[in-house]
């Protein structure tokens, strides 16, 4: 019992003098189960994030164009095999947090239930989603997990390249054709609010937030970071010469932030709790490519088995 | 769970940046065997030329102190301040010392 306490203090220590906690240090029950709830889930998040854009790499308009959301896949799924590393590190196996993502028992972003309907999506993913990903992750680097934090240094790093090309996308298609400016616009009005979501929900109702800041796995608030991401896109759709669609947006000279609109936080319940417009089609999607590879993972380990009994045999031949 | 016994072996992954440094520890990966492990880990650690060399080691290969050995293992250095050039005070005449 003593020793638990001490143990406690010392972990309460290194939390308030800014310390990271490693692997192998002791560590609260409930900060690791966080932890691991968390990961996974942004591992998760990752793996599934590969669905909306994979589904143009076939059709992106040029090589360029394809050869950038290949690279960019390419990096979520590296994204998603971070996490889950950072994750193992607390105890988890890698089966045991795919059968939950499989079964439907962990949740990811609820953002990857929307379906990429043009190839503006592609711009718009890019700008919004990416960049509210980039604005909840950055804090992330300083998290109080080492190997979460370091984690996230590597994706924060390969991010800023996704921002950008979305961005770009979306200027192309804005300095376009009517038609294919009407095509960015569409794909905002579509994202814009999904987007918002993605911070999750207000500070009064969120109910791991207080803990996690705690704990210093989390630095800001998720409105906080809503706000900042409010600010930071406003202008970024002005230059596009594209309107968000919130009739309620509006620059406060008071306070130095945009105002915006009520988020219908019953649409995020929805799409959270399965009912999004995608959710069945991106788990059964998923639980497909696994079983598929199935064959290819026992051969594999089958492969790897024989030749080491073989090795094995000659050292003892020898 | 039984499928757990068929998850690859873990490898802790290390990428020499640069010739003229040390592999310093980048991740873990799972992979079947060695030769799939370096494959692996040069797709997911180093996409953007981070490396000129890759080392894996399986993890369950790695001995390592414990954190509860911390105090026995390196407190006995902290008295021992003499261990460091700052230590001994030297006239301002001595230069470059």
């Amino acid at each position: 019992m003593t020793q638990e306490m001490d143990l406690n203090q010392r972990f309460e220590d290194y939390i308030a003098a800014d310390q990271k906690i490693e692997a192998k240090d002791w560590m609260p029950d409930a900060y690791r189960k966080t932890l691991i709830r968390q990961i996974s889930q942004h591992a998760h998040s990752e793996i599934i994030g590969m669905q909306p854009e994979g589904n143009w790499i076939t059709r992106a308009p040029s090589l360029k164009r394809k050869s950038i959301l290949l690279a960019k896949v390419q990096d979520e799924a590296g994204h998603g095999l971070y996490l889950y590393s950072a994750a193992e590190t607390l105890g988890i196996t890698r089966d045991e947090m795919l059968d939950a993502l499989h079964t439907g028992k962990a949740k990811y972003s609820s953002i990857f239930n929307y379906p990429t309907l043009t190839w503006a999506d592609m711009g718009a993913v890019g700008w919004l989603v990416d960049g509210a990903a980039i604005m909840n992750q950055v804090p992330l680097c300083k998290c109080s997990y080492g190997p979460y934090a370091r984690a996230m240094v590597r994706v924060c790093k390969e991010e800023s390249f996704h921002q950008r090309q979305g961005f770009q996308v979306m200027l192309n298609l804005s300095n376009g054709t009517a038609e294919q400016k009407a095509m960015a616009q569409d794909a905002l009005n579509r994202w814009w609010w999904p987007s918002l979501m993605m911070f999750g929900p207000n500070d009064a109702s969120s109910k791991h937030s207080e803990q996690s800041m705690r704990w210093k796995i989390k630095r800001f608030s998720n409105d906080e970071l809503r706000q900042r991401f409010v600010d930071m896109t406003v202008p970024q759709a002005e230059l596009l010469g594209l309107s968000v669609p919130d009739p309620a947006l509006k620059w406060n000279e008071e306070t130095g932030h945009y105002d915006f609109g009520p988020i219908d936080w019953s649409e995020f319940e929805q799409v959270i709790s399965g009912n999004g417009p995608c959710n069945r089609e991106r788990i059964a999607h998923r639980v497909n490519a696994h079983n598929e590879g199935a064959w290819v993972r026992e051969a594999a380990a089958a492969h790897a088995a024989k030749v080491a009994a073989r090795a094995d045999q000659q050292t003892h031949a020898a | 769970m039984s499928a757990s016994k068929n998850e690859w072996p873990l490898w802790e992954v290390f990428v020499r940046s640069r010739q003229g440094l040390s592999h310093k520890h980048v991740g873990s990966l799972h992979a079947a065997d060695a030769t799939m492990a370096v494959n692996n880990a040069r797709d997911v650690y180093t996409r953007r030329q981070e490396g000129t060399s890759i080392w894996v080691v399986k993890a369950e290969d790695i001995t390592a102190s414990t954190p509860a050995e911390k105090d026995i293992l390196f407190d006995p250095a902290n008295d021992k301040v003499y261990r460091h050039p700052t230590f001994y005070d030297l006239p301002d005449e001595v230069k470059n010392m």
